[in-house]
């Protein structure tokens, strides 16, 4: 009797868990402007200028989606604000939604038309009218497309100088995708090395692995919106705090999945097709919970929002990019070594290679799967926060991720550790550097036909191991 | 809390267009799922070709919406085709992955900016309705009076929707009750045993791939009808997983489960909507606004949705009519 109250207690304990997570963030959306304020605290764009006249001001706050920035002239120093340009914004067809003239001080404003809600999660082009600039100068940039994930206004800047060697080419633009490539690699190799060591436990192919990404995403933002700022030692830490929380409590969250369902169910001697299809109630129930309490904009974290990047000529990498990506490196080296020197690791390769032999061998499956689930958890999680770090966020993060995931793990093999790794970065590179021949809007597309075709020529994916498979 | 009104309504839910659509739908699904055992999660990606193919048959060139059925089903079987090929060797789990993620593909480009002078990018077609509405023989609103009522064209829409309903049926019942159904259901029990006594398995798995394909292409073109538009948002990887739900409900591997299986669906999710938009509306709410506002309200059917499906597959998973000896599923 004691044994179904504790399995129900281990139901009821997530929701109350959810509950008190979502008081956190139900707060932070009751106050529209918080994101405002936030923003606010970050260091100003381009604080170098802040004693010349070309500096970045943030448009008035309203109702309406702005995009905003500045032209400077960077041949002068100080640099001097550029007046007179017009700037255009385009939709993904070629439409112009938006003009504006800059100013005496370089700034531009442009408002978009109509709801903010109609432009999340399109990308606009935003182009400089070459024609209206000063003769004898060259804009660096001409076209800027940004994607529009938040329902803040966004900031752009086009630095304005001599006139150039022209554009630097496919080569340039590959190692600047190669490096978002690999950033996004790091973090889907995390998210999928979960859902593989999961499978190869289990067996369990879970739908609802995507929903674990977006619960980090989400405890991270619960911390960032605490009231204050943690600060060690006078450095604002709020994000590091947030992002291993995330971390933690995300493996709890998995050890309560595995508790509370999966291993009940495997004890009933449920099948894995039946599992799955668990995993699909279970991902509608918590994605419509995550939206319940976090709404359905999309978020940012208050640090990070806007910094400014470390330019190489004409290459930029931010800061963020670097700290996320070593960071995410960190701790996929930590994992694997893990997994391959130490007891546990042995013992959690075994039993995915033969639950049965490695039961009689004395090994404590069902203690090796609790595991798996914590740590598979606990890397999704992260993943999900420091996916939150470099792009934003929203409730459905991790599903929309989710089939990236899968093509990973299946590229690289089901339940196979190394694989996972592999096909993460296959997958990643591979979505980023196809936007050189083939629009973005395609790049999901790719990586998923990249998934059937090699299915066709390799079916045990790319390191599984050649096994009769029907 | 008007109980009157959320079960009228209610009942021309579940009664409605879209209760035939997810109905059609899950038919296929249990070709699929119920009989042979292949986990296709890529339904909503079927109907989406089908229904694109016939629109874009008259909108583009003008022609007949018939026609435009016949090039919806063609691609279907195309489709069914090139999916089943690479998978129907693999392991259950693989079909589950690839077929999700070719309905994504197929979603991602017919949505696609780049071609939107064809398929109308995220905003869809529409301007194919007007043969369709003029062979609308009803007019007026119909249905029982005081307790439900449909518009004409919806009353059309579902006449011609529960006939093609029941031909489905029909169909899916003499097919199973043949030796060729007798196959298909011995591979979904012991693949191993059906291929030692010489059957072509991947060839059966692949003939009942393309015709549970053929019942999604019909809900694809429905979903076009209903609305008189399509789109890609029509079509998005929770229609397929309501299609499972729905068929789980009525029972998988029994003819009439799919349908039994939409009407209560429909029924429930549509009373749970009515139900909480009710509680949290008006001066004094049910339910007050600090616990739910509306917007979130709205979310409450999807959250039981999901523990519904999840309660389900756990304690009944042979649903409602299933048999639960016949459907030891699992098919690794």
């Amino acid at each position: 009797m004691h044994v179904r109250l504790l399995r129900v207690s281990l139901l009821i304990l997530p929701m109350l868990f959810m509950l008190l997570l979502g008081t956190g963030l139900s707060g932070a959306s009751a106050s529209p402007s918080a994101d405002d304020t936030a923003a606010s605290d970050a260091p100003p764009v381009a604080s170098d200028n802040a004693e010349t006249g070309c500096q970045l001001t943030k448009p008035p706050d309203d109702e309406t989606l702005s995009i905003y920035g500045l032209i400077c002239d960077r041949r002068e120093s100080p640099r001097v604000p550029v007046p007179d340009v017009t700037v255009l914004v385009k939709d993904a067809s070629g439409n112009e939604i938006g003009r504006s003239v800059s100013g005496p001080d370089g700034s531009f404003v442009i408002d978009l038309p109509g709801e903010p809600i109609s432009y999340l999660g399109k990308t606009y082009a935003v182009s400089v009218d070459k024609a209206t600039l000063p003769e004898d100068t060259e804009p660096e940039k001409t076209d800027l497309k940004i994607a529009i994930n938040t329902d803040t206004d966004q900031p752009v800047i086009f630095p304005v100088g001599a006139a150039g060697p022209g554009a630097e080419g496919k080569l340039i633009q590959a190692i600047q995708l190669t490096i978002t490539g690999l950033v996004f690699s790091v973090l889907l190799a995390m998210a999928s090395l979960g859902l593989s060591m999961i499978f190869g436990t289990t067996g369990l192919t879970n739908f609802a692995h995507g929903e674990l990404i977006t619960f980090g995403a989400l405890v991270a933002f619960a911390v960032d919106n605490l009231d204050g700022e943690i600060r060690v030692g006078g450095a604002n830490v709020t994000i590091i705090v947030g992002v291993l929380a995330a971390f933690l409590v995300s493996g709890l969250f998995g050890w309560v999945n595995d508790a509370g369902l999966w291993r009940p169910l495997r004890r009933r001697g449920s099948s894995l097709v039946a599992m799955m299809i668990v995993s699909i109630g279970l991902s509608i129930f918590l994605r419509n919970v995550y939206q319940y309490f976090a709404g359905a904009q999309a978020r940012n974290y208050s640090q990070y929002a806007a910094i400014e990047p470390w330019e190489f000529g004409s290459l930029t990498v931010t800061s963020r990019d670097v700290v996320v990506f070593v960071v995410g490196m960190g701790v996929l080296i930590l994992t694997t070594s893990l997994l391959r020197y130490t007891r546990l690791g042995k013992a959690t390769r075994a039993v995915a290679d033969n639950p049965a032999l490695s039961s009689a061998t004395g090994i404590n499956v069902e203690r090796v799967i609790s595991i798996v689930w914590i740590g598979g958890a606990a890397l999704a999680g992260m993943a999900g926060a420091l996916l939150g770090v470099t792009q934003g966020f929203d409730y459905q993060i991790g599903f929309k991720l989710l089939l990236l995931v899968f093509a990973a793990t299946v590229l690289g093999g089901l339940g196979t550790i190394w694989g996972a790794i592999v096909g993460a970065f296959v997958i990643g590179l591979f979505t980023e550097l196809t936007t050189l021949f083939i629009p973005a809007e395609f790049k999901y597309v790719g990586a998923l036909l990249v998934l059937i075709v090699v299915l066709l020529i390799r079916p045990q994916g790319l390191l599984g191991r050649a096994e009769r498979v029907g | 809390m008007d109980f009157h009104n959320l079960l009228t309504l209610s009942l021309q839910q579940a009664l409605g267009p879209t209760a035939v659509i997810y109905a059609l739908a899950a038919i296929g699904l249990n070709v699929h799922f119920g009989y042979t055992g292949l986990l296709n999660f890529g339904q909503a990606g079927f109907m989406m070709v089908a229904g694109y193919g016939m629109v874009f048959v008259a909108t583009e060139w003008g022609l007949s919406l018939w026609l435009g059925t016949l090039v919806g089903l063609v691609l279907t079987v195309i489709l069914a085709l090139l999916l089943g090929l690479p998978t129907l060797r693999l392991r259950a789990d693989y079909l589950a992955i690839v077929t999700i993620a070719a309905a994504e593909i197929v979603r991602q480009t017919i949505g696609a900016a780049k071609f939107s002078d064809k398929f109308g990018g995220q905003d869809g077609l529409t301007g194919f309705i007007q043969p369709f509405r003029d062979a609308n023989p009803f007019s007026g609103t119909k249905g029982i009076p005081g307790v439900v009522t449909w518009s004409a064209f919806d009353f059309w829409v579902m006449t011609v929707g529960w006939l093609l309903v029941a031909l489905s049926c029909v169909v899916v019942w003499l097919l199973m009750r043949s030796p060729w159904g007798r196959v298909l259901k011995s591979i979904r029990e012991d693949e191993d045993a059906v291929r030692s006594l010489g059957k072509n398995v991947t060839s059966y798995k692949m003939q009942a791939l393309i015709i549970g394909g053929l019942f999604g292409a019909l809900a694809g073109f429905m979903t076009a009808l209903r609305s008189a538009s399509i789109g890609p948002s029509f079509f998005a990887t929770d229609v397929t997983f309501f299609a499972y739900t729905v068929l789980l409900i009525g029972g998988a591997a029994r003819v009439l489960g799919p349908v039994v299986g939409s009407i209560i669906f429909w029924f429930l999710i549509s009373a749970l909507g009515i139900f909480f938009s009710q509680a949290t509306s008006g001066t004094d709410p049910l339910i007050p606004a600090s616990i739910m506002d509306s917007t979130q309200a709205s979310l409450m059917r999807f959250i039981f949705l999901g523990l519904g499906l999840m309660l389900l597959m756990i304690f009944r998973p042979q649903g409602i009519f299933g048999d639960r000896r016949e459907l030891a599923i699992d098919a690794r």
